[in-house]
């Protein structure tokens, strides 16, 4: 817990505590509003993980909203030929792994503009998911992971198991890349050559090799983001993604470049999502909805002036290496 | 085409050597299209379409023809101007993909002041496309300042902001707007624009390109003749020295974003007055992340932007054709032009794949350059 900030625990038990309070005034409606808020920071949290991991490795994704589209496209067009949904997974993650090799592969070995690359993805996914794309196709679901008795606590049970599997292993990675990041000889170098690259490579470090796997690591996270975009939505959509890939880029800056801080983000924009569409839902607010569409967008730009100078990107973040 | 002509010892006739300087800068973009068509060709095959019959149909439909040139050149307007902005906006370092964002509303705030007043032809043509023009420069100036200021990517307000100006333009067109056309019915647009506010065409010409090259050719002229331009450049190749050198970094960012945005937004609405008559949001999908590709295709010199936006344009305007004579989704444009980004953005790629030695001196240009820029 030492890695945990005084400020971050303060938050948290603020929310939980206003969430319990709210519990008892409406359950039903609360249990509504926090379960969306899940569902919304999933993607958007895992799509975090993806820029984190790259940048802390000293590569600029911003090609996360192209690497969600593409494997969201190959989820649910395998899953649908094939009939089985874990294929479909699979060839997602398998299709968000090249998406990866191709940053690795223009980012590092080429050297190009990092951020011209991510560019190039996002126009390429949405050109490409467009133009394959198949018309009234269906795909069978995502299942859910039960797990006895914890499934059926109150609050924390529909919040985490009623979603499918990919709400609860948005949450678990967190755990996962966390522990990576900060508790293994690997996480150290990662940050290492993030921070600085020559000090890593004197030490004997491969940073090119750690580099092409972090990303394409890295960008599997974002594939998942986009698998559980398609296990909300249960089918594909040309540009489903909406911008959610950028959104996710906020989110990463406003946790300060951590996984809890990136998912405390996630589920505060969750948060003001799932609000907005009970408060949209009930009609409790006359208000067109084209107002409502802009909520997240102009969120986004608020949360990135709020913490735009106080997050410090990785030093060697969009800086090829050159060798010592 | 940044050579260092003057620096060549033995460039006896500068006139000559400036030309061929820009010939040699020609190769690479050149290769870049052709290498962009041999990959998308294989994807066409996959897809079952003959490449070649595919690309005849393009040049014939968008270059061979009086019709099809007119309309190849209305295509390439807005594109001209989108171009530009992002291509603008990269001299100073900045990465401005909200060139969506910043059309639209451009395109429907010169289509409100086309329907809602009346005016001299001579005033209304200009004020409109002003009025269009500045509400973009605004909004343009705001992603500039959140930057200088606080921080803000450009690369993730601009893109946030595409998503707020394409709302707004949709509310404001839509049956609760105040904008939205009685007649229209179901579909969510403006009135028609008063004829005085009309951009006319010149026999198959749109009269719009022109004012587009206007851009382009003043867009040169402040980058390379001004203090200003000098200072947008200085500002682009390292942001620490020029603030040593005593230039004013936040107000160049500003600057720079808005008159960025103010293309882009001349770009809409000259959509909206030469194109359409009306503003209507489907109308212009798409259009700003071409300039993307197009200011990249012309290694972001803005009189080179123009034949760039015209090829793009061309592409643009046989996406008709393509699917009515071989099924092909429209969107076969956007791979062609995401390949060509590719190839034109890695010379180091094309440098590998054709071994000219000549090719070693096609610089790299100054983009954006990560995070901290």
């Amino acid at each position: 817990m030492k890695d945990v900030k005084p400020v971050t625990l303060f938050f948290a038990v603020v929310a939980l505590v206003l969430a319990v309070i709210s519990y008892q005034w409406d359950g039903r409606q609360t249990e509504a509003v926090v379960s969306r808020a899940v569902v919304e920071a999933g993607p958007l949290l895992l799509g975090a993980l993806c820029g984190l991991l790259c940048e802390r490795s000293g590569v600029i994704n911003i090609g996360i909203e192209g690497t969600m589209l593409m494997s969201a496209f190959a989820g649910f067009f395998i899953a649908s030929y094939s009939g089985t949904v874990w294929l479909g997974l699979l060839g997602g993650l398998a299709m968000s792994a090249i998406v990866g090799l191709f940053l690795a592969w223009t980012s590092i070995t080429l050297r190009q503009d990092q951020i011209i690359a991510g560019t190039i993805i996002n126009i390429f996914a949405l050109g490409f998911t467009s133009f394959y794309y198949i018309q009234g196709r269906t795909m069978p679901g995502v299942p859910s992971v039960s797990i006895p008795f914890l499934e059926d606590l109150p609050f924390v049970g529909p919040m985490l198991f009623s979603h499918g599997i990919l709400t609860f292993s948005a949450m678990f990675l967190v755990v996962v890349v966390h522990l990576f990041l900060y508790r293994t000889r690997w996480g150290l170098r990662t940050r290492a050559i993030g921070e600085h690259p020559s000090a890593a490579d004197t030490v004997g470090v491969n940073i090119i090799s750690l580099r092409y796997r972090n990303v394409i690591l890295a960008s599997m996270l974002g594939g998942l983001a986009g698998l559980h975009l398609l296990q909300s939505a249960s089918s594909f959509q040309r540009g489903m993604t909406n911008g959610k890939g950028f959104i996710a880029l906020a989110v990463m800056l406003f946790g300060r470049y951590r996984p809890f801080g990136a998912m405390g983000a996630a589920l505060l924009f969750g948060f003001l999502g799932g609000l907005q569409a009970q408060l949209q839902f009930k009609g409790a607010l006359d208000i067109p909805p084209q107002f409502f569409g802009m909520i997240p967008y102009l969120l986004t730009i608020i949360v990135l002036a709020a913490a735009g100078l106080a997050a410090r990107p990785p030093a060697a973040a969009g800086t090829p290496y050159e060798g010592a | 085409m940044t050579s260092p002509v003057t620096t060549d010892p033995e460039a006896g006739n500068q006139e000559s050597s400036a030309l061929a300087a820009g010939l040699r800068g020609l190769r690479l973009p050149i290769i870049a299209v052709f290498l962009a068509a041999v990959v998308g060709g294989i994807l066409l095959l996959i897809s079952g379409d003959n490449p070649f019959s595919v690309y005849a149909a393009i040049v014939d439909e968008s270059f061979l023809s009086g019709s099809g040139i007119g309309r190849t050149l209305e295509k390439a307007t807005p594109l001209v101007l989108g171009g530009l902005a992002v291509a603008f906006a990269f001299k100073a370092g900045l990465f401005n993909i909200g060139g969506q964002g910043q059309l639209l509303l451009g395109a429907a705030f010169a289509a409100w002041i086309g329907y809602s007043i009346g005016l001299p032809t001579v005033i209304h043509i200009p004020f409109a496309m002003a009025v269009g023009g500045l509400v973009a420069a605004l909004l343009g100036a705001i992603v500039g300042a959140l930057k200088a200021y606080r921080g803000a990517h450009e690369v993730i307000t601009t893109i946030m902001f595409n998503f707020v100006a394409g709302n707004l333009t949709d509310y404001l067109v839509s049956r609760d707007g105040p904008w939205n056309d009685p007649e229209g019915g179901a579909i969510a647009r403006t009135p028609r624009l008063q004829d005085s506010a009309i951009i006319p065409t010149w026999g198959e010409i749109p009269m719009g390109f022109f004012f587009a090259c206007f851009f382009a050719v003043l867009a040169w002229w402040l980058l390379n003749k001004t203090t200003f331009g000098f200072e947008i450049i200085t500002t682009g190749a390292n942001k620490h020295a020029a603030k040593y050198a005593g230039i004013n970094v936040n107000r160049i960012i500003i600057l720079t974003m808005a008159i960025s945005a103010f293309l882009a937004g001349v770009g809409g609405a000259v959509q909206s007055q030469g194109v359409f008559g009306r503003f209507e949001a489907s109308n212009n999908t798409g259009l700003g992340f071409d300039g993307i590709t197009i200011a990249l295709l012309a290694r972001t010199n803005p009189i080179a932007v123009i034949p760039a936006a015209v090829l793009i344009g061309g592409l643009n305007a046989s996406t008709t054709r393509l699917q009515q004579d071989f099924r092909i989704e429209p969107e076969v444009v956007s791979i062609l032009q995401a390949l060509i980004l590719f190839f034109v953005a890695a010379p180091s790629v094309v440098r590998y794949i054709v071994r000219w030695k000549g090719l070693d001196d096609a610089e790299d240009i100054q983009l954006t350059g990560g995070w901290g820029s």
